[in-house]
């Protein structure tokens, strides 16, 4: 037997332990996840203690497959992911052993969800620049300052901050990363309005928020390469591929389908463009998963997202034309409070107009094309007046 | 495409190395270059590919003398070729008419062409995308006449396979050159690493190869052909990438390297993904069509007009990134562009391959 078969057999007979010890028809969708959790069958490739067994990564699948199958509780949909995709690696990967034992589970079960208070009004695509200051009182610290774009900031028990602990020292060494607890009363949260009509994120007003020490993840002064980790785990969750024409093709097609009466030969080619390059972009995800799980990472997270911003945004413009005088009407202005983006259940003005966050949202396109620029294809970086500065120095 | 596998197993890469390595050794830009101004002799280099490394045998079968390999080697050797911009008949002899010869139950012919001692061209302009309905040569008695324009490779060929208008229809005929009534007559071509020709029969004596309507292998032959053109056109367009990326971190103005600028940083990203995506488009058609999987049709559309578009971009980035260099006949960008963009015209242009795309996905013109 090999050793991936080994674990195998393993896993199969931690699930079904698993699956024995509770009564899937009465259990909650907390407990059994935090049963899940104690089993170390949350993420498997963390410690044990911390949901996990210490295996590859690639067993993920095989132990969600299984549980799904059996009918077993799962996570709310579109509900924490960042706390499950961008908090949790950060917390297992630079918390303390107290830490992670006593953040992860609450994270996993749901009871905290987590939000991520990162960017401000002064600190966009330059993140490094964040001028929110924690100043430490014993063994707490103070926090003042205001947070933007936030979604789930509303429903959110936790967040993940970034703020300046030291403004005498260059940008990128002034930062520390902490655990907030969102009910803190100096935690203000006001709906940010957006092009669509709706209110998906928030602002975060913070004064004197009091954050214990035990909250900080990393070392003092260490805030930006822990949320460096945070980052790159939101470019992989946003890159992901979708079936064959689903998603913004699916709905242009389905427009071409239905509307035979607007169809003419330029609009037609302008549409097979757009179903090739949706199909070459998921044979590429696909390939990206393929090469992750031969154990070759690529740098292609940041490809993916690239081509996702470009064609969403060329293709529900495409639609709203196909649709034409129909184009005119929206279906929704009113400024509703979603829980998730949801483009294909709105109408194509939506989609138009939400698509115009996507080259901004999780790094600007342009930001995006340096970093491909700069760390895969090797080419000079850009030239920084900031860089060597102490932070309270440069010009803003 | 659950099934598909987007990447490359050790025996590719083997063949890789194997191919880029004769390559290099036999072939050079300077000599390829040198075929625009008076004809050149490049068999040597054929023999060596099809006789040292055996890639003509590759899509023949083990028990008629070939190699039982699939569309997902070929296209390694495509991709290495496409690179080097090689005057090869890899994809004309060894892909095209072999599959036409295979499909259509023509054993004789491809015995040689497996090992390199006959290469074939099949008698259709280089642009056809699918088979014709009618001929322009006729079979009669007294043999086949007519004439056929712009096919590609024959000059070097030493068998033609023409489809001709029979009495009850098209007919698949192989014609030996040099040989009595048949002329063929090399054109200037904006490509001349895949040169065309003018083809004229007149009574010219042949041997009917099909058993019916042979259309259906036409077909087969200009998909597959298809197919590993994509990954020819990925590799050409890999080449112009990576050359211009070298560039633009050695070329300096106004006292740093031209791939500091955001402008040109931004263009070579934006490449990059572009050509990545080229490579998988590629690799799916080929493993689809390795798998016989019924999604090869749309496959092959999707890659052929993909990734016929992103060679040529790449070669015009090349161009415009290299700057006054790369207007140069020295330089070899000019190589690429003009191949990148014949290869766009090849098997259909991408307007009309997603033309074709369309009916196969339920998406109609009107």
């Amino acid at each position: 037997m090999t050793d991936d078969e080994a674990i195998a057999t393993d896993l199969t007979l931690r699930v079904k332990r698993l699956l024995d010890d509770v009564d899937l028809a009465g259990v909650s969708r907390e407990d059994f996840l935090g049963a899940r959790f104690d089993a170390g069958l949350a993420w498997v490739h963390f410690p044990p203690g911390s949901g996990g067994l210490g295996l590859p990564a690639r067993f993920q699948e095989f132990v969600d497959s299984r549980l799904r199958a059996a009918g077993a509780p799962e996570h709310l949909p579109g509900r924490n992911g960042i706390g499950r995709g961008m908090a949790a690696p950060t917390i297992a990967a630079f918390g303390t052993e107290e830490q992670k034992a006593r953040l992860l589970r609450p994270l996993w079960t749901g009871e905290h969800e987590y939000c991520q208070l990162f960017s401000e009004p002064g600190a966009g695509s330059d993140l490094a620049a964040v001028g929110a200051r924690a100043v430490r009182d014993g063994d707490t610290w103070v926090v003042n300052g205001q947070k933007v774009w936030t979604s789930s900031a509303h429903t959110a028990q936790r967040a993940i901050l970034v703020a300046r602990t030291d403004a005498d020292v260059p940008k990128h060494r002034g930062l520390t990363y902490f655990v907030c607890d969102m009910a803190d009363p100096g935690v203000e949260v006001r709906p940010l309005r957006q092009i669509t009509g709706e209110a998906e994120f928030n602002e975060v007003f913070l004064t004197d928020v009091r954050i214990p020490d035990a909250d900080r993840l990393g070392e003092v002064g260490e805030g930006w390469r822990v949320a460096t980790l945070t980052l790159n785990n939101e470019r992989v969750a946003i890159g992901g591929g979708v079936p064959r024409e689903q998603g913004m093709i699916g709905k242009a097609a389905q427009a071409w389908r239905e509307r035979p009466e607007s169809r003419n030969p330029a609009m037609h080619d302008e549409l097979m463009r757009h179903w090739v390059e949706a199909e070459v972009a998921r044979l590429s995800a696909a390939r990206m998963r393929q090469r992750l799980a031969a154990g070759q990472p690529g740098p292609e997270g940041s490809a993916m997202k690239l081509t996702f911003a470009r064609l969403a945004q060329a293709i529900s413009g495409f639609e709203l034309e196909l649709l034409g005088e129909d184009g005119l009407r929206y279906d929704d202005w009113t400024a509703r409070r979603p829980e998730s983006v949801e483009y294909t259940g709105r109408g194509a003005g939506y989609r138009y107009l939400r698509a115009k966050g996507n080259s901004i949202e999780g790094g600007t396109s342009e930001i995006l094309r340096n970093v491909i620029a700069e760390r895969v294809l090797g080419l000079p970086a850009e030239h920084r007046t900031d860089k060597d500065i102490p932070w309270k120095d440069v010009p803003r | 495409m659950t099934d598909a596998d987007l990447l490359y197993g050790d025996v590719e890469e083997e063949l890789r190395a194997s191919v880029r390595r004769l390559l290099a050794q036999r072939v050079s830009t300077s000599a390829v270059a040198a075929a625009y101004d008076e004809p050149a002799d490049f068999s040597a280099l054929w023999q060596g590919l099809a006789r040292d490394l055996g890639v003509a045998a590759l899509l023949i079968p083990e028990e008629l003398g070939g190699a039982g390999a699939t569309a997902r080697e070929a296209a390694v050797v495509a991709e290495e070729i496409g690179r080097t911009v090689a005057p090869v008949p890899f994809l004309t002899s060894s892909v095209i008419a072999t599959v036409a010869l295979l499909e259509s139950g023509d054993h004789e012919t491809l015995a040689a062409l497996a090992g390199g001692e006959a290469t074939a061209a099949l008698a259709l302009g280089l642009g056809a995308a699918a088979p014709p309905v009618s001929a322009t040569v006729k079979a009669t008695p007294t043999g086949l006449s007519g004439h056929v324009a712009n096919v590609a490779d024959a000059g070097t060929a030493t068998v033609l396979v023409v489809p001709a208008e029979g009495a009850d229809g098209i007919e698949l005929h192989t014609v030996s050159v040099p040989g009595p009534g048949t002329t063929v007559t090399p054109v200037p071509s904006l490509d001349m690493t895949r040169p065309v020709s003018d083809v004229v029969f007149d009574d010219a004596p042949s041997r009917r190869v099909d058993r019916g309507d042979p259309r259906g292998a036409i077909g087969e032959a200009l998909r597959a052909g298809a197919v590993i053109l994509a990954s020819e056109q990925f590799g050409v367009a890999s080449w112009c990438f990576e050359t211009t990326l070298d560039y633009v971190k050695q070329r300096y103005q106004f006292g740093r390297a031209i791939g500091s600028f955001q402008a040109v940083k931004h263009r070579l990203a934006d490449l990059w993904v572009e050509v990545g995506q080229a490579g998988a488009a590629a690799r799916y058609a080929a493993d689809t069509h390795a798998r016989r999987d019924p999604d090869v049709a749309v496959a092959a559309a999707v890659a052929k007009s993909y990734c016929g578009t992103v060679a040529v971009h790449a070669a015009e980035e090349c161009v415009q990134l290299h700057g006054g260099i790369g207007m140069t006949w020295e330089h070899p960008a000019h190589l690429y562009l003009k191949r990148a963009k014949a290869d766009q015209l090849a098997l259909g242009t991408p307007y009309e391959v997603r033309g074709a795309l369309a009916a196969l996905v339920g998406l109609p013109r009107t």
